[in-house]
Order: C-alpha cells, then sequence, then structure tokens
C-alpha cells in the first residue's frame, strides 16, 4: 500500500522531471543551431559576443546559472531581491487556483529559461562542430548542380551532420534527463525534489534511491530510441 | 567567333596573384587539355569559370553571351549566378559525390530539384521525374555501371565514384565539362576506365575542358592543348605543336621532367 502511494508521488514528481526535460530538448534544438549559426557567422560583431557567450555559460554551473536566471530579473528590476517576479507568478496563480499549497509554474519558467539557454549553447557546439565538418566539396558539388544555398544545406548537408552529430548528441541529452534534478535547487518538485520531501516529512529515506529505477527506465529507454537512429544512418559513410 | 571565350581573368589570394591573364578559346564539340606543374593555377582557373571563386578582373562568354564580367558581377542576383554556371559541368578530382544518396539519386537530386521551378512542374511531376530518372538510367549505362544504380558511394571504388561523378554532371546537360584532375584521385589501375569513358564523350562532340597529368592522353584525346605555368598560359596548340614541338623552353623542361619520371 504504502509502496504504491508513495510510487504514485514520485510519478508526479516523474512527470514534472520528463516535461522539463522534453521541454529543454524542443526548445534548446533550434535555439541551439541559432547559436551554431551565429558562432560560424563572417560578420564579427555577431560571432565573437556568440562564442564570449557561450564559453561563459559552458563555464559556469548550472546550479549557477539558475539561481542567476531566477534571482537577476529581481534585483535588476528594484534591486530586491525578496521580491521574485517568479515567485509572484507562482503567488497570483496559486490565488488563482485557490490552492493551499504554493504553485511552482513561475519557477519553472526560471528553470526552464536556464536549462534551455544552457544546453543551447552545449548543442551549438556540437552542431558547430558537425556542420564544420562537412568537407567544402559537398558544397561546391551541389552548387556547380546549381543548386541554391538552402538546397545544398536542407538536401546535401543536412544529413550527413546529423550522421556525424547523433552520437555526441545523445551523450548531451542524457546528461539532461539527470540534470533536469538541478530544478530542485530552487524548489521545483521533480521527482528528487518529491523523494526528499518525503525523507524529511515521513522519515522514509527508500525512497531517494527508488527514483533511480524511474531515471534508468527512462534512459534505457532514450538509449535505444537514440541508437536505433544511429542504426538508420548507418547505411552510408560520411 | 569561338564558342568558349575566356579573356584576361585575373585572380589573386590575398598577396599571391595566382592567375595572371588567362586568354584561351575554344570551338564547340572540342576538347582542350590543361597541363602544367602543381601550383600553376589550373584549378583555380577551373575555379573561376565555375564560378566557385570569383576572378578579379577579366570576362568569359559561351556561344556569345557573357556568362562572367568582373566589372558587373557584383549586379547578379545568386538566381542570375545560379542560371550563369548551369551552362558549365564540373567534374572534381576527389568526385564529391553526395555519400547519403544512391548513384541514381545522386545523379537525379539535382535535375528533379530543378524540375520544381519549372511552371508546368505541379500538373505533370510524375510524368517529369520519370523523365529524369530513365535519363538518368541511360547515363549509368553509358558510364557502365547498370549493376550499381541502388549502389551508395561508399560501396564504389573511387573509378567507379568518378563515373557517377561524369554522369551526374552530364544529367544537367552542360555546354561544356570541366575536368579537375579526374584521375589524380584514383589507383593507377583505375584511372583507364575514366579515360575511356572521356574518350566516349569526346568522340560524341562533347565540349570539354581537362586538367590532367596523363600527357598520353591529352595527346590522345586533345584538339588542344594549353600549358600553363606560374598562373599564366606559356603555350598552346596542337598535341603535336606542345608536345612534340614545343617552342618555350619552359614547356621543354616540364615536359621532360615528365618524360623522365
Ligand atoms: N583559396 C586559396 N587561398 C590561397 N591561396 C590559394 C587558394 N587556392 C589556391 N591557392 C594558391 O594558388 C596557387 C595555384 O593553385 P591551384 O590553382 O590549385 O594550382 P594547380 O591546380 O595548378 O595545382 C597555389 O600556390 C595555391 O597555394
Ligand atoms: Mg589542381
Amino acid at each position: 500500500m504504502e509502496f504504491l502511494t508513495i510510487t504514485q508521488d514520485l510519478l508526479q514528481g516523474f512527470g514534472i522531471t520528463c516535461l522539463l526535460f522534453i521541454m529543454t530538448l524542443i526548445l534548446a534544438i533550434p535555439l541551439g543551431l541559432l547559436f551554431a549559426f551565429c558562432s560560424m557567422s563572417k560578420i564579427s560583431v555577431i560571432k565573437v559576443p556568440t562564442k564570449i557567450f557561450i564559453w561563459i555559460i559552458r563555464g559556469i554551473p548550472l546550479m549557477l546559472f539558475i539561481f542567476v536566471i531566477y534571482y537577476l530579473p529581481s534585483l535588476l528590476a528594484d534591486g530586491n531581491a525578496s521580491l521574485n517576479i517568479f515567485n509572484t507568478i507562482d503567488l497570483k496563480m496559486t490565488i488563482a487556483a485557490g490552492s493551499n499549497e504554493l504553485l511552482w509554474q513561475g519557477r519553472f519558467l526560471a528553470v526552464l529559461i536556464a536549462f534551455v539557454i544552457n544546453y543551447a549553447c552545449y548543442f551549438s557546439e556540437i552542431f558547430r562542430g558537425g556542420i564544420e565538418s562537412v568537407s567544402q566539396g559537398q558544397y561546391e558539388a551541389g552548387y556547380v548542380l546549381g543548386m541554391t544555398k538552402s538546397q545544398v544545406f536542407f538536401k546535401v548537408v543536412l544529413k550527413q551532420v546529423i550522421k556525424r552529430i547523433v552520437p555526441a548528441l545523445s551523450n548531451e541529452i542524457i546528461t539532461l534527463v539527470k540534470d533536469t534534478a538541478l530544478a530542485n535547487a530552487i524548489a521545483i518538485p521533480e521527482i528528487i525534489k518529491c523523494a526528499k520531501d518525503m525523507a524529511s516529512s515521513q522519515a522514509l529515506i527508500w525512497p531517494l534511491f527508488y527514483t533511480a529505477v524511474f531515471y534508468l527506465l527512462f534512459v534505457g529507454v532514450l538509449t535505444v530510441v537514440l541508437n536505433r537512429v544511429e542504426k538508420k544512418l548507418s547505411y552510408f559513410k560520411a | 567567333m569561338a564558342y568558349l571565350e575566356v579573356k584576361n581573368i585575373y585572380k589573386r589570394f590575398g598577396k599571391t596573384e595566382v592567375l595572371k591573364g588567362i586568354d584561351f578559346s575554344m570551338n564547340k564539340g572540342q576538347v582542350v587539355s590543361i597541363i602544367g606543374s602543381s601550383g600553376s593555377g589550373k584549378t583555380t582557373l577551373l575555379r573561376c569559370l565555375n564560378f566557385l571563386e570569383i576572378a578579379d578582373a577579366g570576362t568569359f562568354s559561351v556561344n556569345n553571351k557573357v556568362l562572367f564580367d568582373a566589372e558587373n558581377q557584383k549586379a547578379l542576383t545568386d538566381a542570375q549566378v545560379r542560371e550563369n554556371r548551369l551552362h558549365f559541368g564540373l567534374v572534381f578530382q576527389n568526385f564529391n559525390l553526395f555519400p547519403q544518396y544512391s548513384v541514381l539519386e545522386n545523379i537525379c537530386l539535382a535535375p528533379k530539384l530543378q524540375a520544381k521551378e519549372r511552371a508546368d512542374y505541379k500538373a505533370n511531376a510524375k510524368q517529369i521525374n520519370a523523365e529524369i530518372e530513365a535519363k538518368a538510367y541511360k547515363l549509368i549505362d553509358d558510364v557502365g555501371l547498370s549493376a550499381k544504380c541502388n549502389a551508395y558511394p561508399c560501396e564504389l571504388s573511387g573509378g567507379q565514384q568518378q563515373r557517377v561523378a561524369i554522369a551526374r554532371a552530364l544529367a544537367l546537360d552542360p555546354e561544356i565539362l570541366f575536368f579537375d584532375e579526374p584521375t589524380s584521385a584514383l589507383d593507377p589501375e583505375l584511372t583507364g576506365e575514366i579515360l575511356k569513358v572521356i574518350k566516349e564523350l569526346a568522340q560524341r562532340d562533347m565540349t570539354m575542358v581537362i586538367v590532367t597529368h596523363e600527357m598520353q592522353f591529352a595527346a590522345e584525346v586533345s584538339d588542344q592543348v594549353i600549358f600553363m605555368d606560374g598562373g599564366v598560359i606559356v603555350e598552346q596548340g596542337t598535341p603535336d605543336e606542345v608536345f612534340v614541338h614545343p617552342k618555350s623552353e619552359r614547356t621543354k623542361a616540364f615536359l621532360s621532367r615528365y618524360n623522365n619520371a
């Protein structure tokens, strides 16, 4: 009985973990592509700031960056971090919903922004490496056949890039699954936070270890899917 | 008036002047070979003629249509450049086939993309694509690769890949086909199959410009031979004039290095 209710509680937290994972993935990939193109730009006012930005984001811990996103807007707005704008959103939503427990959507937004920017930077370096590894000859072969720049990119280069970046991207995606646990730094009720709460309120420590099962299952499914993608692209050499 | 007229082409990369005024012309159906030691600017010349580099000065025209004029090149739109470059085809030293596409797909890709721009495409898409594929099969047959239609480039030998590259260039019906050392990336025993394909094209009066180090082949196939050195054309004439009775000392020195090698 206890096992079932605890599983259910943890599943709720795991839902938030998955939400953060999916939304980060969906948003960070296009943003990462944009960063990649900016960091390869011939215009230095675009290229240099992008590179510095990527260097900074990749150089600081994601946990710290979550705090930066969470506190900085309020600090800049009125120099008073105690009136946190993300908390204000939470409070308003809680009142509107007539809930007696503080909701988390505002803080989730802060975490999501931090994750998307952070992962977009990591992805952008992978994309850039992949794009730059396709030989100039592939572009030129396309051009002399009368293709436009976008035809060359989408019909000739892209699939070769994808093939080359799938292994590195897979690693990063699996890291993302586990990084979602950092959201509990600002009390997002993801699965680890749920288990920690049980430890303190019910003096139960095993649910914390039990969370590993959720992660392992999720990572297992992802690994199978990503391996399948890799296999699908193995029919050609690039 | 000659078919291809190249006038006064100059090209520099930073401080190094690579092409210092290239002039030549050729008639329709002719084969011109360009020989010369490495670094003399042969590749750069072909790249300028195929719009992969923009020459700093000079013009070239085909069939009295000016394709390039350094004076007003900047005024051209991407679409106009694209249209101009389609008069020519280029076969690269290292093939540059698209690895993710089969032989047939490599050949059909560009023609199919172009067909999509046709006004009547929507109405006749099926038929147009069928025609493109039929033509591709014919070209694959011409280069002797019928058995490999659905193979991927990684499954082909270098010689087979280069034959596909030639078929791919021919699929767009270029008025002139350029080759940049088409056999240099191949094992010696595979060069023959490429030279044979080029000779067959010559017999069918394909207009071609071939940069090559295969002197014997150049002598057999060419109507005209151009010897380049240091970014200029040192000597040009019939194979007999250039190979057997060269006038310039530089040509003689180059040829004797080859004959002794
Ligand atoms: N993109 C480039 N940038 C700088 N120098 C180049 C470039 N392309 C070619 N060159 C130089 O131009 C000269 C001629 O090169 P190339 O046209 O490749 O000669 P070839 O094909 O006759 O061997 C070489 O000295 C080469 O280093
Ligand atoms: Mg060369």
